[in-house]
């Protein structure tokens, strides 16, 4: 079977990161904002994966798993602070947390 | 092969735009699961077996289950989608729209303007990906194991002082 | 022996360090000891150099001595190197062996005073520059000294100074000085730039080759000289500052402003002796400068109430003869004053110290008296001293050197006869003022008890200097008396001879007289003004010009009004109007920019986590645009 050329697999990936940018700056509620921050490192992965599917070296899975290690830990840990700010602020606005201005 | 790749994207693109503009966190979370299962099907489709399954079973099935969780714990009601409507304007997504819709343009200009490749037909099979994990990125699995650690110690710590928190407000509340 | 005369200044300036360094935690005893240990040396060694260059006397009669090259600046480099010729013997005797005596003197004088050490240290400094000064090889090293006693006149006039008025009259010193002191550089470089030398042996060969008599350069040289010359000497018009400088501690007002610093003037004018030549015109400026100050100097001294203030305005006064006396080409007659001067006037001072530590700190003439009676030695002393400058006949140096001017004054040309009037008519006054102070102070009743005595040491000092004051004339007699020229004899190896004063024998023996009779009615009338017809001078003041005469000439004929209406009170203006400094407003400008931006990127600083973001994705899409913009770039 065909394989899936590098570019294209990289453009899908180019558009799945720019949404999840778009997410992180329209969206005010924190775990919205989280959730972005998860669709752009999935599409990371995903271009991680092309390239290495280009050159049929398994370095680009091994990069993705490796991706995958970091952002289970990022969720673990920035849930964790979510809660804290939950119980901070008693809201998930994420405007109300800028004590540290200016 | 090409329409499965065509037809998987614009599913993952189509779902993650319902992500970033859903007003119900559950929703946004539910369309996300179903984005990542597209990119799944795209690894599949690029002979990544092992990437796919992975991106199933841990992507989708902890990350987001934790998200789940966290979600559940917070609760967020009716009054919750009605804010999320309130703030979601366009005055808001007007402006990141452009500034995103500039970087996207450029990305694929990036892309398109080097020279093409033809596609590789072969796949990598696990059992490549286990030997490389196992050879050259071995120190990479050690270090992603500590990093996994301190995800944890990090995470029991900040979670038991909030519960200690949540315990004192409580006794305050009940009363002497 | 001549070797050794780079010792000369040398031990001073060693002394200067050694106090600087550990003085203030020495005791008085080793202070004093340093202090004028150093300049005894130094007088010693002068003794010995003087002595060998006297009776073996090496080629070309000056004998130098470089010590290295000072710098080296696009093909000019001048050298710190050191000159003895006769002048210089003269000059180094007279401020070594006059210093010496001063600084045992203050020893004693200053003892109980809070900066001994401080003053030792500043005292040193002096005495090494003055030296340098007078046995510089070239103008650059004399400059060098010139600014190292302005320095210390300076710090020394300003040695109390928590007293606010004794630091305005050190900057009045110093500024006023400073007018002169940047003539006398600008006629530095006029010199270096026509002649291309510095040195003043070549300065002098060279402009005798290269100027005619009269010529422009050598007039405008001469004029800057003159002007650095009367900045430090206080003649016309740069006089004011030293009344002021009165301020100081007696001795210091002995040594720097009677002795040696104000003669730097006349050192300077005798040492270029041969730019003054090529400039008559500047020449006879140099003598009616000399003889309007002598003139308006003795009138001014007739009236002051300090005591210190007298001697001030007189130093300025016989300042002036010896002016007049270089005006007029009598080179070795000025010399020959200055030494006598040095010693009489020093002396005065320091008898005058004597009397204001005696009666607490008291320096009005008015509230003094009797105290010939309390203060024998004193007085005595003192006496010695007045004569001399009085120029009492015979027995004073004062005479001598006096009679020698007003002779050299009458026959010169042009104007001769005016000029020595002008010197016998301050000859008068000087024999006024003079007994005027010694009557009021030391005779009639005594108005304010005497509480201090005066020691050994300067008990010392004020005797060895009577003793010069009576002596030292006969180095220099004139041929009526007795043919003895020791004096200008040794200073013929180094200056032109003045043209020997002929005409009939009548007009020198009336000369004589004059001289002799003239200072002697001078006293006289001081004695029936103030001891006999005491009430006279006070009727005279009470009239309204003898008032306003009064007045004008304490103030000094008005000088000190005159500079502050033409130049201190627009400067003060401008200052008031500069008060923002608008060249400070570009730095303060430059703050205020850079606080203003701060403010404004301040505000970037909102805290909110989405405008962050914003800022990161847009450095992106700027960074990414750049490197696909450079890429297309051929």
């Amino acid at each position: 079977m065909n394989g899936i050329p590098l570019e294209q697999g990289l453009i899908v990936a180019g558009l799945l990161f720019a949404l999840g940018a778009a997410g992180v700056l329209i969206r005010r509620d924190i775990l919205f904002i989280l959730l972005s921050l998860e669709i752009m490192i999935n599409a990371a992965g995903l271009a991680f994966i092309s390239a290495g599917a280009q050159w049929h070296q398994p370095d680009g899975q091994v990069m993705f798993v490796f991706i995958l290690a970091v952002a289970a830990v990022e969720v673990a840990v920035g849930l964790a602070l979510v809660l804290w700010l939950y119980h901070w602020f008693r809201t998930l606005d994420v405007d109300r947390a800028s004590r540290m201005r200016g | 092969m090409t329409y499965a790749f065509y037809i998987a994207s614009i599913v993952a693109l189509l779902a993650t735009l319902r992500v970033i503009t859903a007003t119900h966190a559950v929703h946004a979370l539910l369309y996300f699961i179903v984005s990542l299962l597209a990119v799944a099907v795209l690894f599949l489709l690029m002979g990544a077996p092992f990437a796919a399954a992975l991106e199933v079973i841990i992507y989708a099935g902890a990350i987001m289950v934790l998200f789940v969780f966290v979600m559940m714990m917070l609760n967020p009601g009716p009054r919750a989608v009605q804010r999320e409507r309130h703030w979601l304007t366009p005055r808001t997504w007007a402006g990141p729209a452009v500034l995103v819709a500039i970087l996207a343009a450029e990305l694929i200009f990036i892309t398109a303007a080097g020279t093409s490749h033809t596609p590789g037909a072969a796949q990598v099979s696990p059992a490549e990906v286990g030997m490389a994990l196992f050879g050259p990125y071995l120190l990479g699995v050690e270090m992603a194991s500590v990093l996994l650690l301190a995800g944890l110690v990090g995470t029991y710590h900040l979670s038991w002082h909030l519960g200690r928190r949540r315990d004192n407000e409580r006794k305050r509340e009940i009363g002497p | 022996m001549l070797n050794g005369l780079w010792l000369i200044p040398t031990l001073p300036f060693a002394g200067f360090l050694i106090l600087a360094m550990a003085g203030a935690r020495l005791p008085h005893r080793a202070v004093a000891s340093i202090g004028v240990g150093s300049v005894g040396l130094s007088a010693a060694l002068a003794l010995l150099v003087g002595a060998d260059y006297a009776l073996r006397s090496p080629a070309g009669n000056a004998f130098t001595q470089p010590l290295w090259t000072w710098m080296t600046v696009g093909g000019f480099s001048p050298s710190i190197s050191l000159t003895l010729d006769a002048l210089s013997v003269v000059m180094i005797l007279v401020v070594t062996i006059v210093s010496f005596f001063i600084l045992l003197y203050s020893s004693e004088y200053m003892g109980e005073e809070d900066g001994y050490s401080r003053f030792f240290v500043w005292m040193n400094l002096f005495v090494g520059s003055m030296l340098m000064l007078v046995l510089a090889d070239n103008l650059l090293v004399l400059y060098l000294g010139w600014e190292g006693v302005g320095l210390c006149s300076y710090l020394l006039i300003g040695f109390w100074y928590r007293d606010p008025a004794n630091i305005r009259a050190a900057n009045k010193a110093f500024i006023v000085t400073r007018v002169g002191d940047t003539a006398l550089a600008i006629g530095l470089i006029l010199l270096l730039l026509q002649l291309d030398t510095l040195s003043i042996r070549e300065i002098l060969t060279r402009a005798q080759a290269q100027w005619p008599r009269g010529s422009e350069a050598a007039t405008w040289a001469a004029l800057l000289l003159l002007g650095g010359a009367v900045g430090k000497s206080a003649q016309l018009p740069l006089q004011t500052w030293l009344p002021d400088a009165m301020a100081g501690p007696s001795p210091v007002s002995a040594l720097i402003h009677a002795a040696t610093m104000v003669t730097a003037g006349v050192y300077l004018i005798a040492r270029t002796h041969g730019i003054f030549t090529l400039a008559p015109d500047v020449q006879l400026l140099v003598a009616l400068i000399g003889a309007v100050t002598l003139l308006l100097a003795s009138a001014s001294a007739l009236v002051q109430w300090d005591i210190k203030r007298v001697l001030a305005w007189s130093t300025i006064s016989q300042i002036g003869y010896m002016f007049l006396a270089l005006g007029v080409g009598a080179w070795s007659a000025a010399i020959f004053h200055f030494l006598t001067h040095a010693f009489f006037k020093a002396l005065l001072f320091l008898g005058a110290g004597v009397v204001i530590a005696a009666l607490a700190d008291e320096h009005d003439l008015h509230r003094m008296g009797g105290l010939r009676r309390e203060l024998p030695v004193t007085f005595w002393t003192f006496l010695a001293g007045a004569a001399s400058l009085a120029a009492l006949p015979l027995v004073t140096a004062g005479f001598y050197s006096k009679d020698l001017i007003l002779n050299q004054a009458w026959g010169s040309s042009p104007g001769g006869p005016l000029l020595w009037a002008a010197g016998l008519g301050g000859a008068f006054l000087t024999g006024l003022y003079t007994f005027r102070m010694v009557f009021l102070a030391f005779f009639g009743e005594s108005k304010t008890p005497v509480i201090r005595k005066p020691g050994t040491a300067i008990t010392v000092s004020l005797v060895v200097f009577a003793i010069f004051s009576l002596i030292s004339g006969f180095l220099q007699m004139p041929d009526l008396i007795a043919p003895v020229s020791v004096f200008s004899d040794f200073l013929s190896r180094s200056l032109p001879q003045a043209a020997a004063a002929s005409g009939p024998r009548a007009t020198e023996i009336t000369l004589f007289l004059s001289a002799l009779i003239v200072p002697v009615f001078g006293v006289a009338a001081a004695w029936w003004l103030y001891l006999r017809e005491l009430g006279l001078p006070a009727r005279i003041a009470q009239r309204p010009i003898g008032a306003a005469l009064h007045r004008f000439l304490l103030a000094g004929w008005g000088f000190d009004s005159l500079y502050n209406t033409l130049f201190v009170r627009p400067f003060v203006s401008a200052a008031r109007l500069n008060r923002n400094d608008f060249v400070d407003l570009v730095y303060g400008g430059l703050a205020w920019c850079s606080a203003q931006l701060s403010g404004r990127l301040v505000q970037t600083q909102s805290g909110m986590i989405r405008r962050y973001a914003v800022g990161v994705l847009l450095g992106t899409v700027v960074a990414l645009g750049l490197t696909l913009f450079l890429k297309e770039l051929p």
